[in-house]
């Protein structure tokens, strides 16, 4: 296993289209453990797509299982990811490992169905929610060269508050 | 390595002040850091970090002709700051209410006193001349935690119960 150099933005590798894994194979299986270390690697890093170390194969891993508090599914290998359906979207602040030194705000589905293989080629479909929904996305995103500053939003007109703490009924 | 300057221009609105102003210096070998351009109140305010010369004096020569041409109010100072300075928020809090004065005060002060340093805070005012209604956004970091701000949150609504504030985490998702 070992550590990959990370692509940062003007790299203009993380712009360019992701292909289909069709191998399941020993290659296959280093890259994955390769990602994994490298995302390990960063402070506070929960994803990464096999595109920001230059890798142009469809290849996400999520792991949002350090986050307190919220449903999650652990690790997950994503392969040729599709996302089937989703619903609800929300503003959130996003960062990227590719993207140093700057962070924005993004609108995601709240929620989604998606389907991918794993490792060995299997297929499983997840239903998932919230933070690891939105990592999901990020991730899916860089399989097709597109980076969270392709979707920010202006802060200024934001419509869509997160869930927050409202007065109740004042005497 | 040269230093930064703020500059700061201030004026009536008028198509095409951004591009005159930065062509100008763009001409003149000057570069852009980081900066905020707004229309308020029907001014267009820019405040920019400028780098690429020496001195206050030199930058003052290159930007007086296009600020007295669009009648603009000019201001430059050397300042200490560089790029890549930034601070992560991590809660932001939106406010509203009928227009009144205080609102400002009353609400930042309380945060303040419970750790919030704001890093951004922007405000308008909606509404028509007879009625109208003040809404403010901060985003900051909350230095002495989550709980002191909604303490705070708890006392500003019962003081100030003419204002809506919400006080809500900014999540980040690194990847």
């Amino acid at each position: 296993m070992a550590r990959l150099t990370l692509l940062t933005y003007p790299d203009p590798r993380l712009k360019q289209v992701a292909e289909p894994v069709s191998q399941f194979d020993a290659q296959l299986q280093l890259l994955v453990a390769d990602l994994e270390e490298t995302m390990r690697a960063s402070p506070g890093g929960v994803g990464i797509a096999a595109t920001q170390v230059g890798h142009l194969q469809r290849v996400v891993i999520v792991d949002v299982s350090s986050k307190p508090k919220i449903s999650h599914h652990g690790r997950l290998i994503l392969i040729n990811p599709e996302i089937l359906d989703w619903e609800g979207f929300e503003i959130g602040r996003e960062g990227c490992m590719s993207v140093p030194d700057y962070t924005g705000n993004v609108v995601r589905a709240t929620h989604l169905q998606l389907v991918a293989q794993d490792e060995q080629g299997k297929e499983h479909k997840y239903t998932m929610e919230g933070y690891e929904a939105r990592a999901v996305q990020h991730e899916l995103d860089h399989l097709d060269g597109i980076l969270f500053i392709d979707r920010l939003v202006s802060r200024r007109r934001d419509l869509f508050q997160r869930k927050s703490y409202k007065k109740t009924n004042s005497s | 390595m040269l230093p930064w300057f703020m500059v700061t221009l201030v004026g009536q609105d008028q198509a095409g002040i951004v591009a005159q102003v930065t062509n100008l210096l763009y001409q003149n070998g000057c570069h852009l850091g980081e900066a905020s351009m707004l229309r308020l109140g029907g001014n267009f305010t820019i405040m920019m970090m400028v780098g690429g010369m020496d001195s206050t004096e030199v930058l003052m020569q290159i930007l007086r002709p296009i600020a007295q041409k669009l009648h603009l109010h000019l201001h430059v100072d050397k300042i200490e700051g560089q790029l890549h300075q930034h601070q992560l928020p991590d809660v932001r809090v939106t406010v509203y209410g009928a227009d009144r004065v205080g609102i400002v005060a009353q609400v930042t002060s309380a945060l303040a006193a419970a750790g919030l340093n704001i890093l951004d805070l922007e405000s308008d005012v909606g509404g028509i001349n007879e009625a109208p209604f003040y809404v403010m956004h901060i985003e900051g970091i909350a230095t002495q935690g989550w709980s002191a701000l909604e303490t705070a949150l708890q006392t500003i609504l019962r003081e100030q119960p003419d204002l809506e504030v919400q006080l809500a985490p900014i999540e980040m998702v690194v990847m």
